[in-house]
């Protein structure tokens, strides 16, 4: 921890996007995850996930990032999957 | 070249102002600063500044759009009295705590209620703890010459603080007095160019102000902040001393006046002590030896300095054309109190609560205060400690 | 050169909103804040009013912005941003800075409806260039679900809880996007994060346009609404196809619903999942459904009526007899 004579004058923050630094992965009850036969790679997981926790490479989806996923199942819910399938489920942390 | 002309308090604020030339100026109309507005967007018509102006809505947004333009990183500056420094009060810790150079002109009001629009203390008073640094100006020239070192203050490297800048509403900021402005070329030479900290228009290194700040951090916040006011008497007679070379006009972080040698002294702020120096002249004549302090760096305040200056008086007045509603004392005798008490000999003190709502102060209440005085210096013996002058019992 | 709005090409983009923010797993507010920001093709500086977002998206030395960020109080999100983009102007005038920079202040719908109120309708007179966002979850959620005058008619808050007495709110929500169109501002809209490519092409319109710009998006909450963690998005649809929070735009005064709903829900279908509304199901209480329902179609009825007022002129006009040249 920094002592007073350390601090940023006025609270300023001079790095951006610092809260990476911050995991919120634990936070997690339930874990999303990927099945990815059946992604169609439509990246609306990507649009709407809170957390940014969808990782896309070259337009195309890829792994969750678990560092920060909070587990709200919001991906699991919107995805379209492919013929009735699922690409995205829910399953208990720590299983 | 500098001239003598004969200008009201607040034309002289905002002519300082003129000089310093702010890069945007964020402000609302309240009496009796109005005026310094108003003389200054006309300068603002008139392509006299550069100053882009921000006429906001109220003062809170006043006091807000000038935090925006601070943090975006330029020179700002602003004017506002009584009721509006009560509306901008939240603002005014969070332009310190960003610690963000913003220069305020303030004609001192009373605040409500009852509704009183006249000089008075109270409004300075009620801002006294928000972490700015505060002068007060006893005419229009001090005025002026406040306001034009308040940016070279402000915008300190080692600083970096608001200051307010206060002269007595109507008493000051409306009576045409005679005073000499620095001429403009020597006077924005001693501003210079503002030097932007961190500043939020630089998009290639994003910053983000304003962090929500735990119990873990706040502390050394605070801390860090109370270590810059330390500073800041050194770097105001640093400013001064460079100021009285380009006006032969001499400050310190308060004025004594014939107080070496006084056994009784008064302490007056503003407008006021012009009348308590002729009163003083007049016991001196007599053979009275009577002295008076007149604070200008009023927060931080000099309780060092102040302590030195006074220690030796037998009985010491203070004066406040304030007062705190909670059965004690008026802020500034507060503060002379704590200045004087490390100190095993140290004088007897009085309080007059006096000019409240623009009451006049007339030389009879310092004939007045300085009798009790006489009194008290000869036998110890203080019948109230704190007392108002000029109310009717 | 604007990014195509497909997901494939925003998904190349620069993340300007981290994550490690501490906004509740399914929040509505920060898919708001990302769609925001990715459609934004310029350098962006931003304020935002203490609320959700500000207190979890910078603490202490975390801050999830990339983009320069300011926040200073409650309900000044607007006049803080109009200072800075005074100042930009002021230096921009002077030749001491040259970029194209865009303004936005986000603010939650008590930063907005309430105690910013005046703060936005100064900025919005004064013809500031910037776009102000409410991110609307309709309630103080930030101190715990209080009622804001965005707090829907019936919802039960923790300030207007329902008792024996007094079933919830007993008043209907502020209509703000029109409020501030009434300030004759050039361009507001409201929009949802369920329907993106419509708010992203309502963010970029705003930032083509030169003034004052307000888009309202509706941002579920699901511990204030007491829905699922994962229902955000299906809620902001189902207030978009209920007609609860109609997508359209007032460009000029001209008013455009942008997206009609192919079939219009009963309200109840967005009321039902929600906590906050489970006692207007109640028998005694349908009086309550009934006047909410009824709120819904008046406004409805009257932002068509609105739009007609500037629909194109009707085929008879185009048989008017042709003139000799």
């Amino acid at each position: 921890m920094k002592t007073w004579k350390e601090v940023n004058p006025g609270a300023v923050i001079l790095e951006p996007g610092s809260a990476r630094k911050f995991k919120t992965g634990s936070w997690r009850a339930m874990r999303p995850k990927w099945i990815e036969e059946n992604c169609i790679h439509c990246l609306l997981c990507w649009v709407y996930c809170p957390d940014m926790s969808v990782k896309v490479k070259d337009g195309k989806r890829e792994q969750f990032d678990y560092d920060f996923c909070k587990g709200c199942g919001l991906c699991a819910l919107e995805c379209p999957g492919k013929k009735g399938q699922k690409a995205i489920v829910m399953e208990q942390e720590g299983n | 070249m500098s001239k003598k002309v004969g200008i009201t308090g607040n034309e002289a604020i905002a002519q300082a102002m003129r000089i310093a030339n702010p890069d945007v100026c964020g402000a609302y109309p309240i009496t009796p600063a109005t005026d310094i507005m108003q003389r200054f967007t006309s300068f603002v018509a008139n392509c006299e500044v550069k100053t882009e102006m921000i006429l906001t809505e109220s003062e809170h947004s006043a006091m807000s759009a000038c935090i925006g333009s601070s943090v975006a990183g330029g020179r700002v500056a602003t004017a506002s009295a009584a009721q509006g420094i009560a509306l901008m009060w939240e603002m005014l810790f969070i332009a310190s705590g960003l610690r963000l150079p913003i220069v305020m002109g303030v004609a001192n009001r009373a605040l409500s209620a009852p509704l009183n629009i006249h000089g008075d203390h109270s409004d300075g008073m009620g801002m006294r703890d928000c972490g700015w640094i505060h002068f007060y100006s006893e005419n229009a020239q001090e005025g002026f010459d406040n306001m034009l070192m308040a940016f070279r203050i402000a915008e300190h490297m080692d600083i970096r603080l608001p200051v307010m800048v206060g002269l007595d509403g109507f008493i000051t900021s409306h009576s045409i007095e005679t005073m000499e402005y620095v001429d403009d070329e020597t006077g924005r030479a001693f501003v210079g160019e503002f030097k932007a900290v961190n500043p939020l228009l630089d998009i290639k290194n994003p910053k983000s102000y304003g962090p929500l700040i735990l119990t873990d951090m706040y502390m050394e916040y605070r801390k860090a902040h109370d270590n810059v006011m330390a500073k800041v008497p050194g770097v105001v007679l640093e400013v001064a001393a460079e100021f009285e070379k380009i006006s032969g006009r001499k400050y310190g972080l308060f004025e004594s006046y014939r107080l070496d040698d006084a056994e009784i002294a008064l302490v007056v702020m503003s407008s006021a002590a012009g009348t308590t120096k002729d009163v003083i002249d007049t016991y001196r004549a007599k053979g009275v030896k009577v002295g008076l302090l007149k604070p200008r760096l009023y927060r931080p305040f000099p309780y060092e300095q102040m302590g030195e200056a006074l220690k030796h008086c037998k009985a010491v007045a203070v004066l406040d054309r304030a007062d705190c509603f909670g059965g004690s004392y008026g802020p500034l005798f507060a503060d002379v109190s704590n200045a004087l008490y490390h100190y095993a000999q140290r004088p007897i003190m009085i309080n007059k609560i006096y000019g409240l709502g623009g009451r006049d102060y007339m030389p009879d209440q310092a004939e007045y205060t300085i009798n009790e005085l006489i009194q008290i210096a000869k036998d110890g013996k203080v019948k109230s400690i704190k007392e108002y002058i000029g109310v009717r019992e | 050169m604007a990014t195509p709005l497909t997901l494939k090409e925003l998904s190349r983009k620069e993340e300007l909103f981290t994550p490690g923010h501490r906004l509740c797993a399914g929040c509505g507010a920060p898919t708001v804040v990302k769609m925001v920001l990715l459609a934004t093709d310029y350098p962006v500086i931003a304020s935002n009013s203490t609320g959700c977002l500000e207190v979890s998206s910078c603490i202490s030395e975390y801050t999830a912005w990339k983009i320069p960020w300011i926040h200073s109080a409650f309900e000044n999100a607007a006049a803080t941003i109009s200072g800075v983009e005074t100042m930009y102007r002021s230096l921009k005038k002077q030749g001491k800075i040259s970029d194209e920079i865009k303004f936005v202040s986000f603010a939650g719908d008590g930063g907005t409806y309430d105690i910013g109120f005046q703060s936005l309708s100064g900025a919005m007179e004064r013809g500031h260039d910037m776009t102000y966002i409410c991110y609307d979850n309709g309630a103080y959620m930030n101190t715990g679900i209080q009622r804001s005058s965005a707090t829907p008619f019936g919802a039960d808050t923790t300030t207007c809880p329902v008792g024996s007495h007094i079933p919830g709110k007993l008043q209907q929500r502020k209509d703000m996007t029109k409020i501030i169109a009434q300030h004759g501002v050039p361009y507001v809209a409201q929009c949802s994060p369920s329907h993106w490519g419509d708010l992203m092409k309502k963010v970029r319109k705003a930032h083509e346009i030169k003034g004052p710009k307000f888009l309202n998006i509706i941002a579920p909450c699901n511990r204030g609404w007491r829905t699922q963690s994962d229902d955000a998005i299906k809620m902001a649809k189902l207030a978009v196809e209920t007609c609860y929070w109609p997508l359209f735009e007032i460009e000029n005064g001209v008013t455009k619903i942008t997206q009609r709903p192919r079939e219009k829900k009963p309200l109840i279908d967005f009321l039902k999942p929600q906590g906050r509304f489970k006692h207007m199901f109640a028998p005694e209480n349908e009086w309550m459904l009934k006047a909410a329902q009824e709120h819904v179609d008046a406004y409805w009825e009257r932002l068509e009526k609105e739009e007609a007022c500037f629909a194109p002129p009707a085929p008879a006009a185009a048989e008017a007899p042709k003139v000799a040249d």
